[in-house]
């Protein structure tokens, strides 16, 4: 855990059976003071927040709690739409990536971000992939050739589709979509992919799919998904964040959440009395 | 309650005959025409009328110059237009449209789209023909393209509207920049609405007379000229069908049939890509 001296800064409960050593940890994105707008109103409270390089953190909470607005700050996502704006500090490697002057696309080429409905674009699965890859990257063919495949394996796409990469990714499945969302995110090597409930609109087992592949990923990513599913969010991350009414109320290790919330409303959530 | 029943049934009876009659009068007027325009079109049709252009009264010919005029008229036309088009489509649907210097520009843009095509004429006639001193295919594709414009323009908001936002956003994760997401997503998922867009202008144009007797007026002979007179199929119809010469008239019809079914396949393929896309 870095040493900074912010009294800002969350402290993280160190329970007796905490899973995670946090010595080892290093601070990927740290929110400061954090506060949202749509237009006028208030969206996020004064977030101060730490996500972990390497480790999921989930964010659960009630509908209109504020965790996908949360996220889509992370990769300045809002910026798309006007009235929208953020004050506050989201460090990222140490910058803040709300300062002016921030080159947005790449950061957003950084900081990946997978969506609730699967969004593949109306071209060729391969086409699907190498988009991203060109944007950044004057590579000869048969190098993309190389990246696309690299990325297909990451999202355990590629033995489902090897033999179909010129049709269109609009004719896979649901669960396969989302993959090749993932596959498309991957190859442009982010440092940080944002979850934004990426099974809300898949079956049952391409759900366990995308689960394993963002226990997978976490060897090399830092990952955030936002879940509206209490079980998925116990089963895929290291770290969860309680949201309520744009207030994050508790931030601990998954497994302490999940067994020994501090605040009552946090308990309240977790054992389904509300939301 | 019985009474109530059978009130409806009958009030449910006439409407559906209403409805019916309806159509069939449309139907039936659409196919009068069809049937007239074949039977007189068809007569002419031959091949001299896609090889020799129009005669002297008195002679025979075909429409060549006509054809060939309205083609490259039309062409240059839509050339035009969707360049003009397509980008303030674009601009309304991602850009201003929601700004009141958008709203008027799109108030302006149905005007414009549903000015008379005499007035498009005359006023690309004082703009072009009189300054330059000369009627010109140029003219007349410029007063074409003045009426294809505001279609194209209007199909292109229109499609690039009905795109999900979620393809925006998603090109947006991915680093992006607005202008790649647009022209590399946004335009290829509209790619057949954008094409059926196009393809309605051209069959709007391909049939208009008023804008070109004041712009690029006739020629009677083969030119591929653009800045002199030049030949199109509707001005030849238009003078044609007037004129008390039997050949002429002949033509006329002939060069009526081939437009008719130029404009219905443009239609039908236009719809067809619509609906494949659905």
């Amino acid at each position: 855990m870095s040493t900074s001296p912010q009294p800002t800064s969350v402290a993280v409960p160190v329970a007796s059976h905490a899973t995670i050593d946090m010595a080892g940890l290093k601070e990927k994105v740290t929110l400061r003071n954090l506060d949202f707008f749509y237009g006028e109103a208030r969206a996020l409270k004064s977030i101060n927040l730490s996500l972990y390089a390497n480790k999921a953190t989930a964010f659960i909470g009630p509908s209109g709690c504020g965790k996908s607005t949360l996220l889509r700050i992370l990769n300045r996502m809002y910026d798309l739409y006007p009235g929208q704006r953020a004050t506050g500090e989201v460090l990222f490697d140490g910058d803040n990536l709300l300062a002016p002057g921030v080159d947005i696309n790449l950061l957003r080429a950084r900081i990946g971000m997978v969506f609730q409905k699967p969004t593949p674009f109306p071209m060729t699965i391969y086409e699907n992939i190498a988009f991203g890859i060109r944007l950044y990257d004057k590579l000869p063919r048969s190098e993309v050739d190389g990246r696309v495949e690299h990325a297909l394996r990451r999202a355990a796409l590629w033995e489902e589709v090897k033999d179909k990469l010129a049709t269109s990714g609009l004719g896979l499945s649901g669960g396969q979509q989302q993959r090749l969302c993932i596959a498309r995110t991957v190859a442009v090597k982010p440092e940080v992919i944002l979850f934004d409930e990426p099974c809300s609109a898949l079956d049952p087992i391409s759900t366990s799919k995308i689960e394993e592949l963002i226990d997978e990923l976490k060897q090399d990513y830092t990952i955030v998904i936002v879940t509206h599913n209490m079980q998925q969010a116990a089963r895929v991350s290291d770290f969860t964040t309680f949201m309520y009414l744009g207030e994050m109320i508790e931030f601990g290790q998954t497994a302490t959440l999940f067994t020994t919330p501090k605040d009552k409303r946090t308990q309240a959530y977790i054992t389904g009395r509300f939301g | 309650m019985f009474s109530r029943r059978a009130q409806r049934t009958v009030t449910n009876a006439i409407f559906v005959f209403a409805c019916a009659a309806a159509t069939v009068v449309a139907l039936a007027a659409l196919g009068l025409i069809m049937a007239s325009l074949l039977h007189q079109g068809l007569a002419g049709l031959n091949a001299d009328v896609f090889t020799r252009s129009t005669p002297a009264p008195g002679s025979q010919g075909g429409l060549l110059n006509a054809i060939v005029g309205s083609l490259m008229m039309c062409a240059l036309a839509m050339a035009m237009a969707v360049a003009v088009g397509l980008l303030a489509g674009t601009w309304l649907a991602e850009f201003g449209g929601d700004t009141p210097y958008g709203h008027v520009v799109r108030f302006l843009n149905d005007v414009l789209l549903s000015a008379p095509s005499i007035l498009v004429g005359l006023f690309v006639y004082e703009l072009i023909v009189r300054p330059l001193h000369g009627f010109s295919g140029f003219a007349g594709a410029v007063a074409l393209a003045l009426i294809a414009a505001p279609i194209v323009t209007r199909t292109t908001e229109d499609i690039l509207r009905l795109q999900p936002n979620a393809l925006r956003e998603a090109g947006a994760a991915l680093g992006a920049a607005r202008s790649i997401t647009i022209r590399k997503i946004i335009w290829r998922g509209a790619g057949a609405g954008l094409l059926t867009g196009g393809l309605l202008a051209f069959a709007r144009i391909s049939g208009e007379t008023a804008p070109l007797l004041f712009t690029a007026l006739n020629n009677q002979f083969f030119s591929l000229d653009m800045n002199a007179p030049m030949p199109s199929l509707p001005v030849v119809i238009f003078q044609f069908a007037l004129s008390p010469y039997e050949e002429w008239q002949k033509l006329a019809w002939t060069g009526a049939l081939l437009i008719t079914v130029t404009v219905l396949a443009l239609s039908i393929l236009a719809r067809s890509l619509t609906a494949r896309k659905s």
